[in-house]
């Protein structure tokens, strides 16, 4: 119930609505809960409402951390 | 798909479960509950038990939606589905959970309930557009996830007219909740907490100060995808090493320390506290679940059917109760695998993915505490 998946906002619609691309199906939802959406966001959807904005700089952030931890794991071959 | 393979990647999963293993401390052991239903579905379906050090114990928590709602909430929503002229909207999951006697909102619907499942609340606001001669209700349960849709939904009701929509609302707040477990003697044999996804997409992460400050405790947010679970375990080995207490944020792409103010100004213009509500599992916890406030009583289902409150007990032997606590596993339960499986659930936790005994069914994987 509180899954909630990143989906990239394709289309603006009136009434406070997106259109999403959810690998690759669209999808209807609502923009009701948060502000200044635009296309190309990502947004985190759950029961048909985006309840946040992704963050795609955080993102990186993160992974970068996950790639530094592979590293020390497996040094690359010399 | 984008954000989500990369945050499933196998590779980058053994770099951390290696960090990891480098960083504990051999010596000590680590008890940390995933709080969510989420994370205890990633770490069965993932086998990330399997990753960590043994040493490391993870421990499901009450963050399953349709576990900790008690039967007698369930019979009142299928006692109102039954009613003459009602059509009942719910989420998929509620439909099949098992109520007194073995009975369900799918059962009502084979005795001739107009039981409606539905993708969004949405959904069930454009039932009652449709069929302005019925009554349409919408049983709402759920953390603070769930939560701000339903909020939306009363005040566009309350915009249209729609005379003909309520909610029954049995909204949960999660600090409530997690302070009961830390309260429990279970909970005191904690180390730290996997703090909930999407309910601190919505709250943020300050409402969980109260768990360093008052039990020492650490509480790092994380993701439900893999590698966000392994992510926060390590950051938390770390908090526990350096013998900190704070509460860290592993989820940062998604989740800011405010949350999402909207939604928060949302859910207060429509809702307010309850006094108290009885939880599967924790008992009845003051101020832990939402009503709706006086201005929307007119979308209040409660207040307009006056569904009679019930006294039910749970099917006996099922140990979902102690499971939500964190005081036993799925595996402790003699129904587990025989009498109660996914196709024929006997109690709550194994109708959810995010229910503990589904997940432990679903992929086996789970190493003996
Ligand atoms: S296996 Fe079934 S009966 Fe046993 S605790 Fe889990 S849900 Fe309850």
């Amino acid at each position: 119930m509180c899954l909630a998946i990143p989906a990239r906002v394709v289309e603006l619609l009136p009434d406070d609505a997106a259109t999403v691309d959810l690998g690759g199906v669209r999808r209807r939802i609502s923009l009701a809960l948060v502000d200044d959406v635009a296309v190309g966001d990502y947004v985190i959807v759950h029961v048909g409402y985006a309840l946040n904005r992704l963050d795609p700089a955080e993102a990186e952030r993160t992974l970068a951390l996950f790639a530094e931890a592979r590293a020390l794991a497996a040094p690359p071959q010399p | 798909m984008k954000y989500l393979d990369e945050f499933r990647d196998g590779g980058l999963a053994r770099g951390l479960a290696a960090a990891i293993a480098r960083e504990v401390d051999p010596a000590r052991a680590y008890r940390l509950m995933e709080f969510c239903g989420g994370h205890t579905h990633a770490i069965a379906r993932y086998g990330l038990t399997g990753l960590l050090p043994a040493n490391i114990q993870l421990i499901h928590g009450p963050g399953c939606p349709v576990c900790v709602l008690p039967v007698g909430r369930l019979q009142m929503a299928i006692e109102l589905a039954l009613r003459p002229g009602v059509i009942l909207a719910s989420y998929g999951d509620m439909l099949r959970v098992p109520g007194a006697g073995g009975d369900s909102l799918l059962a009502a619907r084979a005795r001739g309930a107009d039981v409606r499942m539905v993708y969004a609340v949405d959904d069930a606001l454009a039932l009652a557009r449709r069929h302005p001669q019925r009554e349409v209700v919408f049983f709402a349960i759920g953390f603070e996830t769930t939560t701000p849709p339903t909020a939306v939904a009363i005040r566009r009701a309350a915009a249209e007219g729609l005379g003909n929509f309520s909610v029954f609302c049995n909204h949960v707040l999660t600090p409530p909740a997690m302070a009961a477990i830390l309260d429990a003697p279970e909970g005191t044999r904690l180390d730290g907490i996997i703090g909930p996804a999407h309910v601190s997409t919505v709250i943020g992460t300050s409402p969980y100060a109260f768990v360093p400050e008052r039990h020492g405790k650490p509480v790092m947010v994380a993701g439900f995808e893999p590698l966000d679970v392994l992510h926060a375990v390590r950051l938390l080995v770390a908090q526990l090493g350096a013998g900190h207490a704070t509460v860290g944020n592993a989820y940062t792409r998604v989740v800011a320390e405010h949350g999402n103010r909207k939604a928060q100004a949302l859910m207060d213009e429509v809702f307010t506290v309850r006094e108290q509500f009885e939880w599967r599992g924790l008992g009845t916890l003051a101020h832990s679940a939402l009503r709706i406030r006086e201005c929307y009583a007119a979308f209040d289902a409660e207040r307009r059917f006056a569904p009679a409150e019930v006294a039910v007990t749970e099917h006996k032997g099922c140990e979902c109760p102690a499971i939500l606590r964190g005081a036993k596993q799925p595996q402790d339960c003699r129904l587990f695998g025989g009498a109660c499986t996914p196709e024929h659930p006997l109690g709550a936790c194994m109708v959810s993915s995010e229910g503990a005994c589904a997940a432990h069914y679903l992929y086996g994987r789970w190493r003996a505490a």
